[in-house]
């Protein structure tokens, strides 16, 4: 009883200044984004809840991946659909919207490159289109050619293997780049280092897809 | 569950079929060559074996004239004696068109139906009847539950069914289908290799990078799981669900009927002798697992023939199939970003990787001997059982699993538009937007495709619909909203929508390969007695599901805020409650019904007063209880 009165006051005060919504089950108050109702446990639609909010985490690029994981299956381990696999259909559907959207957001923090979208497109600001605008940055648009050309003359998995190789070691400097503009708040850097990783995930792509080529 | 236990009264027409109060359902592993089903109590499987002692009935199905099948063992052995009324490996069909069978021509010792009025599924003639591999495979399912229903001395209607993970949509709703028409409910269907892994992991209490190569009859899968304190994550999987042992016995038998054409001349084939030169092809390989060479003899037109084959020959027949494989694994290591040495063990399943030649090319790969150290004919449906009792008594594990191929839609000029990346977690839902191409264009063809390639003819056509209603615009401004949505079970439903004016389609998907609505209904109606009780009886359930989770909603507001009541008003509550317990224990419906509005109806003041007072407090920034307890008090910044 205890616990669920400090359950209650928990979700109770997050509630606050936000919204409170009506539990479908008991027809209570539940507060906007709680995935259980705290009168009747009853689970509830999963809201609009960002990505970072639905997980627990602050927003940021800085991401641990094992505290990911961690929060992700214990969150799963509640909602999965295999939870209520003999509670009512309305239950059962409730559910899988609830692990649809934790998938979602797992897949989206997991990720270096869709995280940096979710931060830019949660800041405001414009998010690269598809295909990228490597035209506007005449230096990235080089570097991508000469890459490319590398790649469609390298004649050996070996010679593939070392294009993967440099390609990655780009994609780990970019990524540590994209931190420091994220924690120094300096979005156009964010923004131009999201481009250019978006187009180094690209080159690792088709490294390995050339590789495929190479071996028959 | 506890709402389950309160339902389910002593007394109750279905007592003999749930003494303990809880539900009962088993793992069943439908499978190309043989199936398997077990059940689980406490966390301790066991599979349900025959009189001989042995696990595995062979999947096959053997039809009387008038129409009752024979399934297992005893039809086996009519395969021989009366090829047309007996069918083997039909898994291999499942979820398939008449098309995909003609590229499988001469590798399937079945009489394919050739009237393609109906597009849809393929049909087998069979023993003088035109049936679908879904009816034969619910006769499978039928005699598992009847074996179950035998050894455990009550009513089974829940099932975890396995399917491999490289199964397609098709095939999965085929396979659920198949169960439904077997009078099972399918609690979930799990992929082969994920219950593969349950059954090792929490049998070796294994931890971190598994690799599971399950090689059956027909179907070949490797899937990569991380396994973690009773998490089953499946990083990527990958296989082709038309390869496996069969595919051995074929090349066997090619053999064997070319050493006889060399000795006596070419002659045709009946689809007995066929199957004859087949089954010793599967006896040949059999051997070879032992043995380093042995002779045969076959029989073909009346005359007798000695066929021999060595190990060596043997396994340069089947090398092709076995590169194949291994050539999948790569891929699928390369999907997760890791190398075979990452691996931490390989796990065997399936009859087919009993040869040596594939213990060999695995070990070698992955640079470890592989484990078996679980029956691995037996270890996917031991698996299915722990998921079934996990799914009705709860347990602590927790399966994650993934989509085995991409989901897409075709666009313009043919090609593939991918909406769901494959090995992405499910359940998952994606959504994408279209445009029309032509001004005043008032309808959009969708066509629903699963695969990786880029044109849409090379990937699996699953669904086509139209969109109609489009508003007339010019070319480009029509905003369509295609929504595609992945169920636990890998199950895909798709729906569109134009959002620039709000107006929304309803629109039903009709699966290109499964069976329609009206023909599952009418098979369900032929093939059930008791169609009638047992849909009456599941609405009876859901109705005491539905009433009781309402008493227990109740329970808790009346514990959390019961406060907010006078005694006159808490008294009309619970007698209320009183009353929707009291039909839940009778088998009326209606008078569930009944007395569950009356609740709803007698709560209701109380319902907003809570909503009031959690809205005041929620504004106020101060929590419920404290605002009870210790009066108003700012509510600490989270």
């Amino acid at each position: 009883m205890q616990a669920q009165t400090r359950q209650a006051d928990r979700t109770a005060a997050q509630a606050a200044g936000t919204m409170v919504t009506r539990c479908w089950s008991c027809r209570g108050p539940v507060a906007e984004g709680a995935p259980f109702c705290p009168t009747c446990a009853a689970v509830q639609p999963p809201g609009q809840a960002d990505h970072f909010a639905r997980l627990g985490l602050p927003r940021g690029f800085g991401v641990d991946a094992a505290d990911l994981d961690r929060r992700y299956f214990a969150l799963q381990r509640q909602l999965h659909p295999d939870r209520f696999a003999t509670r009512s259909a309305h239950e059962r559907a409730l559910s899988q919207q609830q692990a649809t959207a934790l998938n979602d957001a797992y897949e989206t923090l997991k990720d270096p490159l869709r995280r940096a979208d979710c931060l830019l497109k949660l800041s405001g600001q414009d998010v690269v289109a598809e295909g990228c605008n490597l035209v506007n940055d005449p230096e990235l648009l080089m570097e991508a050619m000469e890459r490319r050309e590398a790649l469609a003359e390298a004649g050996s998995t070996v010679e593939v293997d070392a294009i993967t190789r440099a390609t990655r070691a780009d994609v780990a400097a970019c990524v540590g780049g994209l931190a420091a503009a994220f924690s120094a708040g300096d979005l156009a850097a964010a923004g131009r280092l999201t481009t250019r990783l978006k187009y180094l995930q690209k080159l690792v792509d088709e490294t390995r897809v050339r590789k495929l080529q190479l071996r028959g | 569950m506890p709402e389950l236990l309160q339902i389910l009264e002593p007394g109750e027409s279905q007592k003999q079929e749930r003494e303990d109060g809880r539900p009962l359902a088993v793992g069943i592993d439908l499978g190309t060559t043989n199936s398997v089903v077990a059940v689980s109590s406490g966390g301790a499987p066991r599979v349900l074996r025959g009189d001989d002692g042995n696990g595995l009935v062979p999947s096959v199905v053997a039809y009387a004239p008038d129409g009752s099948a024979l399934v297992g063992e005893l039809a086996r052995q009519l395969l021989l004696e009366r090829p047309e009324a007996v069918v083997s490996s039909v898994k291999r069909l499942m979820g398939r068109g008449v098309a995909d069978v003609k590229s499988l021509e001469g590798t399937l010792p079945f009489e394919v139906e050739e009237d393609s009025a109906t597009g849809g599924m393929v049909r087998l003639r069979v023993a003088g009847r035109t049936l679908s591999p879904v009816e034969i495979s619910a006769d499978i399912l039928r005699s598992m539950k009847d074996r179950a229903e035998q050894q455990l001395g009550r009513a089974v209607d829940k099932a975890v069914v396995t399917v491999p993970a490289y199964f397609d949509d098709a095939a999965r709703t085929a396979t659920k289908d198949a169960a439904r028409l077997a009078g099972l409910e399918v609690l979930r269907l799990v992929n082969e290799p994920t219950a593969a892994a349950l059954a090792y992991g929490l049998d070796q209490q294994a931890e971190g990078l598994y690799a599971i190569y399950d090689l059956g009859g027909g179907t070949f899968d490797i899937s990569l799981l991380r396994m973690e304190k009773g998490v089953f994550q499946v990083r990527a999987t990958g296989g082709d669900s038309a390869l496996g042992g069969d595919d051995f016995d074929h090349a066997v038998a090619q053999h064997f009927l070319g050493q006889r054409a060399a000795a006596r001349g070419r002659t045709a084939l009946s689809v007995a002798e066929v199957k004859a030169a087949l089954m010793m092809a599967r006896v040949a390989k059999e051997c070879l697992s032992s043995q380093a060479d042995g002779d045969w003899m076959l029989e073909v037109g009346g005359t007798m023939t000695r066929v021999d084959l060595d190990r060596a020959t043997f396994e340069r027949l089947i090398d092709p199939y076995v590169a194949r494989t291994i050539a999948i694994c790569q891929g699928v290591l390369d999907d997760a970003g890791v190398l075979p040495e990452d691996v931490k063990g390989v796990v065997l399943v399936g009859g087919s990787t009993r040869v040596p030649l594939v213990r060999r090319r695995v070990q070698e790969f992955f640079g470890r001997p592989p484990l078996a150290n679980i029956n691995p004919d037996e270890v996917v449906a031991v698996g299915a059982s722990l998921q079934a009792e996990a799914l009705t008594a709860g347990s602590d594990t927790l399966l994650l699993d993934v989509t085995p191929l991409s989901l897409g839609l075709e666009t313009m000029g043919g090609l593939v538009e991918r909406i769901i990346e494959r090995n992405t977690p499910i359940p998952v839902a994606k959504a994408q937007e279209f445009t029309t191409f032509q001004d005043g264009q008032s309808a959009m063809a969708i066509h629903v495709l699963q695969g990786e390639r880029e044109m849409a003819d090379q990937c699996r056509s699953l669904a086509r619909f139209e969109l109609h209603g489009i508003p007339p615009m010019t070319a480009g401004a029509a905003r369509i909203r295609v929504t595609f949505a992945v169920d636990a079970d890998g199950l895909l439903t798709v729906g569109a929508r134009e959002t620039t004016t709000g107006v929304e389609q309803q629109v039903a998907v009709k699966p290109s390969y499964g069976l329609d609505e009206d023909e599952m209904s009418r098979m369900l109606y032929e093939s059930m007695r008791h169609a009638k009780e047992d849909m009456a009886l599941r609405v009876l359930t859901e109705a005491r599901v539905e009433a009781t989770r309402n008493c227990n909603a109740v329970a808790g507001a009346l514990q959390a805020d019961g406060e907010l009541l006078d005694a006159a008003e808490r008294a009309a509550i619970e007698q209320a409650v009183a009353a929707v317990q009291a039909a839940v224990a009778g088998s009326d419906r209606d008078a569930i019904a009944a007395a569950v509005e009356e609740l709803e109806r007698v709560t209701r003041p109380f319902a907003e007063r809570r909503m009031d007072r959690g809205i005041r407090a929620a504004l106020r920034g101060v929590s419920v209880e404290s605002l009870d307890r210790q009066g108003d008090k700012p509510a600490s910044e989270e």
